[in-house]
């Protein structure tokens, strides 16, 4: 059995219906492992329903604290930091955690030694099975960062769990951006599928997308969402996408069957079976297939 | 005033609200207002305001570039760095900076004994000033494909608003570094929702971001029409201000695709901005 084929669901532009889509496809997918890596809000367990059998930490972000009884108020950490997280605030200098990046700079300058960094470990990884297969999916702690490199770590677990289930699939579903998430998802994947939605916003978004995933040389196919919406933009994106020779894998309507299996909790292919969506949908992934 | 418009789920209308609010006060209500577009990865307020450019600066950071015949390949500088940016193979005489990964925070430079990492810049993104309905009235932040360091342009975009009374902050989605790098430097917070089982999920995930950074703050609910009760009670029995709904709508959806302000043509919306503006100015959200 070779390595996976692992297929990563994006789109730019948040709300043009990456999730639902996913889940439509792991629902249609066999022998499948999937993945959540929007993990600043993750939503795909709700479609998915996952029994979670494992947890584990994992590293959030750092933060640098000033002990004030050793800190002789010299300024030097306040000159170096490019973050400008030192401020001077009622007589002592402290730490915007915000504005910290971690770097560390200031605990190795501070000659009173009155420095230190604390590494949190808020973040969370979850190992579960739902009906159509395992899943790994993460949590960002509330107000917490390092989304890249947790990203990083589901999909290593998740290609792990793949091999040892003999699995043919990982579908993922990825975060809106272009920034570090989108990028750590979008590394050494198979596929990128892009699902955007006729509107100026939309094809903004997408084309900053299909330039960040140019630069990984990782194949992309696009589904346009909401086609009804506003046809001419419509056409208009599945031309300009032909003449950057970017396949366009199917197109679907704007329909509230997504809402209703949403709010059944479950996927468009269970809710409506015999609906044109989940029609539509089933042909895309034989498409893949091929 | 400096107000956020956030979401945790994206394509809940962030934008939308955006410029509906920068409309209705700059138009109707006169008063001085400036716009940030903080959604660097993907700005899209200048679709619907197509506003004239005034002023476009560079954002810079300065990344080490290493001098291999002044090196020593003591590995200080490797082992100081907290974005893992610096490669090196001392056997082979090499070294090298991964300038995607550097976060230009200057330790490698600080901790070098042999003078031998001097900074050069690297442009990561641009901020455009823009006139609007007043002069540099409209600020968008713009980080360039491929960088990850989408946080420093939004900070830097936040440092050069003007000192208008009201600064509106058109937020990236999510919860995570660059939210809160815009969220933090305001004063007021707007989360956007829809009725769905995902708008509730992710809003109740921003209501505890916007709540440990400890910022006052209210709702509106977008797409209105769908009786998804769950949220209503979640908004009631956290006491949280519902500060409007905007009710769902196919021409909404259309005129937005075409990039038009929602308020521009649709008169009881504006009525329902004002509302939300007097709920939020007068401290009745609070």
């Amino acid at each position: 059995m070779g390595k996976p084929f692992e297929i990563v669901i994006l789109s730019g532009k948040g709300g043009t219906g990456k999730t639902s889509i996913t889940a439509a496809f792991a629902s249609i997918a066999e022998n499948a492992v999937f993945a959540d890596c929007d993990v600043d809000a993750a939503d795909l367990h709700l479609l998915l329903t996952p029994e979670i059998y494992h947890s584990e930490k994992f590293p959030s972000g750092t933060k640098a604290e000033i002990n004030q009884e050793l800190c002789t108020g010299c300024c030097i950490c306040y000159d170096l930091c490019r973050f400008h997280a030192i401020q001077f605030y009622k007589e002592n200098f402290k730490v915007d955690e915000y504005a910290c990046e971690g770097c560390g700079l200031c605990v190795e300058a501070c000659p009173a030694n009155a420095i230190s960094i604390t590494q949190f470990a808020n973040n969370n990884i979850y190992f579960a099975n739902c009906r159509f297969g395992p899943m790994i999916y993460g949590k960002l702690g509330i107000a917490e960062e390092n989304s890249g490199k947790l990203v990083a770590k589901i999909r290593q677990y998740t290609k792990d769990k793949s091999i040892e289930k003999n699995a043919v699939f990982i579908i993922a579903d990825g975060p809106p951006g272009i920034g570090c998430p989108v990028i750590s998802s979008v590394t050494g994947a198979d596929l990128v599928i892009a699902v955007t939605e006729p509107t100026l916003s939309g094809w903004h978004d997408l084309q900053r997308l299909i330039e960040m995933i140019g630069r990984f040389r990782t194949p992309v196919n696009v589904i346009i969402n909401k086609c009804d919406l506003n046809e001419n933009m419509s056409r208009t994106i599945e031309n300009n996408l032909t003449d950057l020779g970017i396949p366009v894998l199917g197109k679907l309507p704007y329909d509230d069957t997504i809402v209703h299996a949403m709010l059944e909790g479950k996927t468009i292919n269970e809710f409506k079976p015999e609906g044109f969506i989940a029609k539509e949908l089933s042909k895309m992934w034989k498409k893949i297939l091929n | 005033m400096k107000i956020a418009i956030t979401s945790g789920k994206g394509g809940t209308g962030k934008t939308t609200v955006s410029t509906a609010l920068f409309y209705v006060l700059s138009k109707h209500l006169k008063y001085n207002v400036q716009l940030l577009d903080c959604d660097a990865e993907e700005p899209n307020c200048q679709i619907f305001l197509k506003s004239q450019k005034s002023k476009v600066s560079p954002v810079h950071i300065a990344i080490p570039s290493i001098d291999t015949d002044k090196c020593t390949f003591c590995g200080k500088c490797k082992d100081i760095c907290a974005f893992n940016a610096i490669i090196m193979l001392p056997s082979a005489r090499f070294i090298e900076v991964v300038e995607d990964m550097c976060h230009g925070c200057g330790a490698c430079s600080y901790v070098c004994n042999d003078n031998a990492i001097t900074g050069k810049n690297k442009e990561i993104g641009f901020i455009t000033h823009h006139n609007y309905y007043a002069r540099e009235d409209f600020i968008e932040g713009r980080m360039h494909v491929g960088s990850a360091l989408q946080t420093r342009v939004i900070r830097e975009t936040i440092q050069q608003s003007g000192n208008q009374d009201i600064i509106l902050f058109d937020s990236p989605p999510g919860t995570s570094c660059p939210v809160i790098a815009t969220v933090s430097q305001a004063d007021y917070v707007i989360m956007v929702t829809e009725p769905t089982p995902f708008g509730l999920h992710d809003l109740k995930l921003m209501t505890e971001t916007v709540k440990q950074i400890g910022k006052k703050y209210g709702i509106i609910i977008n797409k209105a029409g769908l009786d998804y009760y769950p949220l209503y009670d979640y908004i009631l029995r956290e006491k949280i201000n519902l500060l409007g709904e905007i009710p769902f709508k196919k021409e909404y959806a259309r005129a937005y695709s075409q990039g038009e302000i929602l308020t521009e043509n649709d008169k009881s919306l504006r009525n329902t901005f004002m509302v939300i503006i007097n709920k939020i100015l007068n401290g009745k959200a609070i």
